[in-house]
């Protein structure tokens, strides 16, 4: 068992709020996850810079001065933010395959959490409720965001083990559910090349969206193509840059529910996580179909549902 | 009249409030907030009303009582029912009336996967579509579907009577469409009428056990 929320906004008046209706909608969910929180939210862009978000279990040691020491070895201006465990860089986008080398050796203890223009993950062992609180997630805004509350089932309890996973610049994955043919898709994706760190399945399941789009399929093919070679049980949601979806197994019995507005569309696994929503009581409220690929997209400047992407 | 507010007085507190009714009482709970187990394990012929959408097994194990839920329900809802009404005005998701043995479940939206699962006499009366697998080992009971079913209706069925309005998108194994009967047109009338459906009995197409699966048989054993 675990559980989803997930947030995205259509009317942009509610960004301040983000944070918190995320944070109240993940506390919720805490009797399906109690081991580990996590949060994805994607807020503002710096024009011509990467976000990289980090994590360490020494923060004072490994972030302290590390954007002068950065900025020094790459002969550039590098910025900081640190929020408890995590920090936020923000990397001119031209240096930032050489930022992640001189990274990797000059800390090697700290650990990726997720990178992209506006996305920032935050994820951390404990009750739901303390890790939003460390991360002071109620007061974060932005477009989009996607939460889960862990309860371990395929491998241990560990920062690394936590959700959100990212898949690539900007995309995000969580999970509910459990995978039956991880470890021969982990061999199978490590022969060609992809980097997994843990014996986690979702870490496989991520990691096998990012294999499938650096071949150049989209998102919604890459989900698609997911349904005949994931084995298991899943109810995903996935972030993007403009965007949020959703994909159940065929069987479909970990639990979903959505909810649409004029202001947003929201994802919980149960209804008990969307009741404080704005609206909720006019909202359309309904079961997301099984194998069904769902999207919806700010692009254009419109948002855009796309039940078979 | 009496009205709970499940937010301020909390769940124990309302289901041992209606397991110490033995009269005909009438209930209203306010707030439900898709709160899990409301109403469950009633035996009294009390008649509750939910003002809200409700979470997991909603009025499980129900016993003569009368729930109506003026909103969704999550899963398993009405499971184990022993008689007595369930009405959802909304959906119902996945396992409506799983494994129930009596009484009558009614749902007014649209149910979703495995509705019906394992019953072994609810009759239940979902006015919209119903999900992949419904019916699945159903023993006993009437299925009745106003709208269209979806994948693998009644898999490994026993002797539940499935009635369909719309579309089956496909039959599980061993169940097949069977002749409708005067026993069986007036069986569905009633039901129709009782759960307040607006449809004709004539409408309706059976399906049924067609038994093959009860003993082993060499010719079928690919669908076992």
């Amino acid at each position: 068992m675990c559980g989803i929320v997930g947030l995205f906004l259509k009317d942009q008046s509610l960004a301040p709020q983000l944070g918190h209706m995320l944070t109240e909608m993940l506390i919720t969910m805490t009797d399906r996850g109690p081991d580990s929180a996590g949060i994805a939210i994607y807020g503002d862009e710096v024009e011509g810079h990467v976000k990289l978000t980090l994590q360490s279990s020494g923060p004072e040691t490994d972030f302290t001065a590390l954007d002068a020491e950065l900025g020094a070895t790459l002969g550039t201006h590098v910025t900081q933010r640190v929020i408890d465990t995590h920090a936020v860089l923000h990397i001119p986008s031209d240096q930032f395959d050489a930022a992640q080398k001189a990274l990797a050796e000059m800390r090697p203890g700290v650990r990726v959490m997720s990178r992209g223009d506006t996305l920032e993950i935050y994820k951390e062992v404990g009750l739901p409720r303390d890790v939003a609180a460390r991360f002071d997630l109620s007061r974060m805004s932005g477009t989009h965001g996607i939460g889960h509350t862990r309860m371990a089932t395929e491998s241990a309890v560990t920062t690394m083990g936590a959700h959100p996973f990212n898949t690539g610049s900007d995309q995000c994955l969580v999970h509910n559910g459990s995978l039956s043919n991880h470890n021969a898709l982990r061999r199978k994706l490590r022969r060609e090349g992809v980097t997994i760190q843990t014996e986690n399945d979702t870490e496989v399941g991520a990691a096998y969206l990012t294999w499938k789009m650096m071949q150049g399929a989209t998102l919604g093919e890459a989900l698609q193509s997911g349904l005949d070679d994931l084995d298991g049980f899943f109810t995903f949601v996935v972030g993007t840059k403009d965007g949020f979806g959703v994909l159940r197994d065929p069987i479909a019995c970990k639990p979903a529910v959505m909810a649409e507005t004029d202001q947003y569309v929201a994802f919980g696994s149960e209804y008990r996580a969307l009741v404080n929503l704005p609206g909720i009581d006019i909202a359309r409220v309904w079961e997301p179909e099984p194998a069904t690929v769902y999207f919806w997209s700010h692009a254009d400047g419109q948002t855009i549902h796309d039940k078979a992407a | 009249m009496q009205t709970y507010d499940l937010e301020a007085d909390g769940l124990r507190g309302l289901n041992a409030a209606l397991h110490a009714q033995t009269n005909q009482t009438r209930w209203e709970i306010i707030n439900p907030k898709g709160s899990h187990a409301i109403a469950v394990g009633l035996d009294a012929p009390i008649d509750v009303t939910v003002k809200g959408s409700t979470g997991y097994y909603c009025a499980g194990m129900n016993q003569q009582a009368t729930v109506r839920v003026e909103g969704s329900v999550g899963p398993g809802v009405a499971e184990n029912m022993m008689s007595g009404e369930v009405i959802v005005e909304g959906d119902a998701s996945q396992y409506a009336g799983a494994t129930g043995h009596g009484g009558l479940l009614v749902i007014k939206g649209n149910a979703s996967s495995r509705c019906g699962i394992s019953m072994k006499g609810i009759d239940i009366v979902v006015h919209g579509n119903i999900g992949h697998m419904s019916a699945f080992m159903a023993q006993a009971g009437t299925l009745v579907v106003c709208g269209d079913a979806g994948d693998a209706l009644g898999d490994s069925l026993y002797e539940a009577r499935l009635f369909v309005r719309g579309s089956v998108k496909s039959l599980g194994a061993d169940c097949v469409e069977k002749e409708m009967r005067p026993e069986h047109l007036a069986l569905l009338e009633t039901l129709l009428e009782r759960a307040g459906a607006d449809a004709k009995a004539e409408e309706f197409t059976r399906y049924g056990s067609a038994r093959k699966l009860y003993n082993f048989d060499v010719d079928t054993s690919a669908a076992y």
